[in-house]
């Protein structure tokens, strides 16, 4: 269902495309709302993740989008098992991973490493450059020589683009960008066969964001890493990602190439995200039409019935209240979860972006 | 008259380090109904400038100079109790971060009684009457009942929105907007650019605002100053900003960032380097270590704004010629890479110092770090 059409572009651009890493299926995480002191009574959950399905093609890059709270970074926490599923099926290189713990576990992190939003809280500010960037190695008992280690460290250093005689400083002597290659070095490390970005760039300045950015996907293409980049700047997620998944309170809702999702939008959640990103081009901005979504994003401890847009969406009518949407393919190969997709007038009317189709 | 004036203003902080230029002469002005968006980089003194003209960057190491007139008004010279009663009367400001600017302690409906009550001689009822007739003007649901809750109780789109109905409650003239979006989803910051338009346009208040994100401002503002290390290098009308930029640096930000309609195999091509240190700023062009077309020349001369001769109300301060500069935008536009647009055009090779100071910005760890996370 998640294998949509590939385009040649992104076709062409890893061997062994096709071929799925990682393969998500029905994956639910629940947290339990309590009350009571000594014997606590579940008394709800918040859904953050609610019945998640999709693959991760080996070579690509996977983008995740959506409001704060729609249960991106959580998902992503799943998939490293950094966090445990509720239920869901979990596959990587068709090994099932969700029930893996202890030794195993271990071994399978050698394969899948993180990429965090702050790079100042997430590097340990009394530990050496070299140190936190050959933790992984510690960690994995790899490369005990002494001399060894510091070889292989400042080698990923000058991978990333750090001078490799910084070995010895410690994180504050360095920029946020600086920061943040350290981070992504740190995930090299083990050579993994995918790694997950949470917000790598949103706490950068726009100057050293494309420094980052141009980074991963020169490293990716390098090294034919498997990436799931989690952002919520769009045009970033386009610039960064093949296929892009779209969530809204902890499910997918649209999922389509990047060509496709941001030339013609189905899912009407999506068309109103692409048409709220401001457009750095005075023409294009007076072109389009600014579609506002009224309110705020519902709770996920009681997350609306069937359609959970509904309550939100313009074009909501009765189906939507009572019958919840397949996931299915709609026109143009976008696949999505809704009864009343946009039309490509209406797409027209608000995303700045719809002329690339045609163009 | 504009409404607001503000003349070779400087801002400079004293600390054991040495002096911070924060902000280091600037000028510009802002008419009634006009919207100035200001861009930079962290640490541009983007923020500083617009503190300053609230009064509220008078701490006892600063040393301000120039001149901030408002209204006819001077500002700098105004005793504290001047300026308390035009601050959040006539001009209002929204604040980055909605959860540190509003009082944990005290219901939404009290504190923006509060603002009420310090600038108008009304009752009690007469200004909650006001704080709720705001809140539901910038569209919170159920505002009678909402006044009574407490900030904590708010999402962050709703406590920017009560910010806002706070700042405007006494009908400001002016709005001076501090990245107002920046902690905010994209849905939830089109509804918040959307009621600023919406309130500009019904009371005619002049806006500012500061931000990094290019895309608001091309969709708010009428006019943009690009700041750098504390001076603006760049000041034009939107549109021109963006169709015919002439400072390296206004080109630096417009081609780092991702465009929505171009091809996705595109490169971004990022600033090498990153801003200097306000103690230390590199003598000549302080964008010199950065830029990929300095010459020797540039490293000991100081630009100043000037207009830019055929561009009515655009100026630049920048040391290359009018025709290099347009001819180098030509090519940078077409894709090319700056270094190969500075080998077309200026037929010379780079001088090698340059890139050695380029190369070192680069790579090195500077002892007192311009913070870097957007302000």
């Amino acid at each position: 269902m998640s294998d949509t059409a590939t385009t040649p572009e992104t076709g062409a651009r890893q061997p062994g495309r096709g071929e799925p890493l990682m393969e998500v299926r029905d994956l639910v995480k629940h947290f339990p709302l309590t009350s009571g002191i000594i014997f606590q009574r579940k008394v709800g959950a918040v859904q953050a993740v609610d019945g998640v399905s999709f693959d991760v093609m080996r070579g690509e890059t996977l983008g995740l989008v959506g409001e704060s709270g729609c249960g991106k970074s959580t998902t992503a926490r799943l998939l490293l098992r950094l966090m445990d599923a509720t239920s869901g099926s979990i596959r990587f290189e068709g090994q099932e991973i969700s029930d893996l713990s202890g030794e195993r576990l271990k071994t399978l992190r050698q394969d899948m490493q993180m990429i965090f939003q702050d790079p100042y809280s997430s590097l340990n500010p009394r530990k050496t450059v070299g140190t936190i960037i050959g933790e992984p190695f510690a960690i994995q008992g790899m490369h005990t020589g002494e001399g060894e280690r510091k070889k292989t460290v400042q080698e990923l250093m000058d991978t990333v683009g750090l001078n490799p005689e910084h070995y010895n400083r410690y994180p504050h002597e360095f920029s946020g960008g600086q920061r943040q290659r350290i981070g992504v070095a740190r995930a090299l490390a083990l050579k993994p066969k995918l790694i997950i970005a949470d917000e790598p760039v949103s706490a950068l300045d726009v100057s050293i964001q494309a420094q980052v950015l141009n980074l991963l996907r020169q490293l990716q293409r390098d090294l034919g890493i498997t990436l799931v980049f989690i952002a919520h700047d769009l045009s970033v997620v386009r610039h960064m990602c093949d296929r892009v998944a779209v969530m809204y309170l902890g499910r997918i809702v649209e999922m389509a190439s990047s060509e496709e999702l941001y030339a013609h939008p189905r899912m009407p959640y999506t068309g109103a995200l692409m048409s709220a990103v401001p457009v750095a081009d005075p023409r294009l901005a007076a072109e389009k039409k600014r579609q506002v979504l009224a309110g705020d994003v519902p709770s996920p401890t009681n997350p609306p019935k069937a359609c959970r847009f509904h309550t939100r969406c313009w074009k909501a009518q009765e189906i939507c209240r009572t019958e919840d949407p397949p996931l299915e393919v709609k026109e143009g190969g976008n696949v999505a979860a809704c009864h009343f997709p946009l039309t490509d007038a209406e797409v027209a009317e608000r995303v700045p972006t719809f002329r690339a189709r045609k163009g | 008259m504009a409404l607001l004036e503000i003349d070779n203003l400087s801002v400079h902080f004293e600390t054991d380090d040495g002096i911070v230029k924060a902000v280091d002469g600037i000028s510009y002005t802002v008419d009634r109904g006009q919207t100035l968006g200001i861009v930079g980089e962290s640490g541009s003194g983007k923020s500083v400038s617009s503190l300053t003209v609230m009064g509220l960057s008078r701490s006892r190491n600063a040393r301000i100079s120039g001149s901030i007139k408002f209204d006819g008004k001077e500002l700098l010279t105004s005793s504290d109790d001047e300026l308390r009663k035009i601050r959040g009367n006539d001009i209002a400001m929204i604040f980055q971060d909605p959860l540190s600017s509003l009082h944990p302690f005290y219901k939404v409906g009290a504190q923006i009684v509060e603002a009420v009550r310090t600038h108008r001689n009304v009752s009690k009822q007469q200004a909650y009457d006001r704080a709720i007739e705001m809140l539901g003007l910038v569209g919170i649901p159920e505002p009678r009942k909402r006044a009574e809750s407490y900030p904590h109780e708010f999402s962050g789109g709703m406590r920017q929105r009560a910010m806002i109905a706070m700042a405007l409650a006494n009908d400001p003239k002016l709005l001076i907007a501090d990245e107002p979006t920046t902690a905010l989803d994209v849905t939830v910051q089109a509804q918040i650019l959307e009621l600023i338009e919406r309130l500009q346009s019904e009371f005619d208040t002049a806006v500012v605002v500061i931000t990094h994100d290019l895309g608001v401002v091309a969709e708010m503002a009428d006019e943009i100053a690009v700041m750098y290390a504390g001076r603006i290098v760049e000041h034009a009308k939107t549109d021109t900003i963006f169709a015919g930029p002439e400072h390296p640096y206004t080109w630096g930000l417009l081609s780092s960032i991702p465009k929505l309609d171009s091809p996705r195999d595109e490169e971004l091509v990022p600033i090498a380097g990153r801003p200097p240190s306000l103690i230390n700023l590199p003598g000549g062009c302080s964008f010199h270590p950065r830029c990929p077309y300095v010459k020797p020349a540039h490293m000991k001369t100081d630009p100043t704004l000037e207009p830019v001769p055929g561009s009515d109300g655009h100026k630049v301060a920048c040391l290359l010629a009018h025709e290099t500069r347009q001819k180098l935008w030509r090519e940078l536009r077409e894709g090319t890479a700056p270094v190969e647009a500075r080998a077309d055009v200026m037929q010379d090779a780079p001088p090698p110092e340059a890139i050695e100071a380029l190369e070192e910005t680069e790579g090195r760890p500077a002892p007192t770090t311009v913070e870097e996370q957007p302000s």
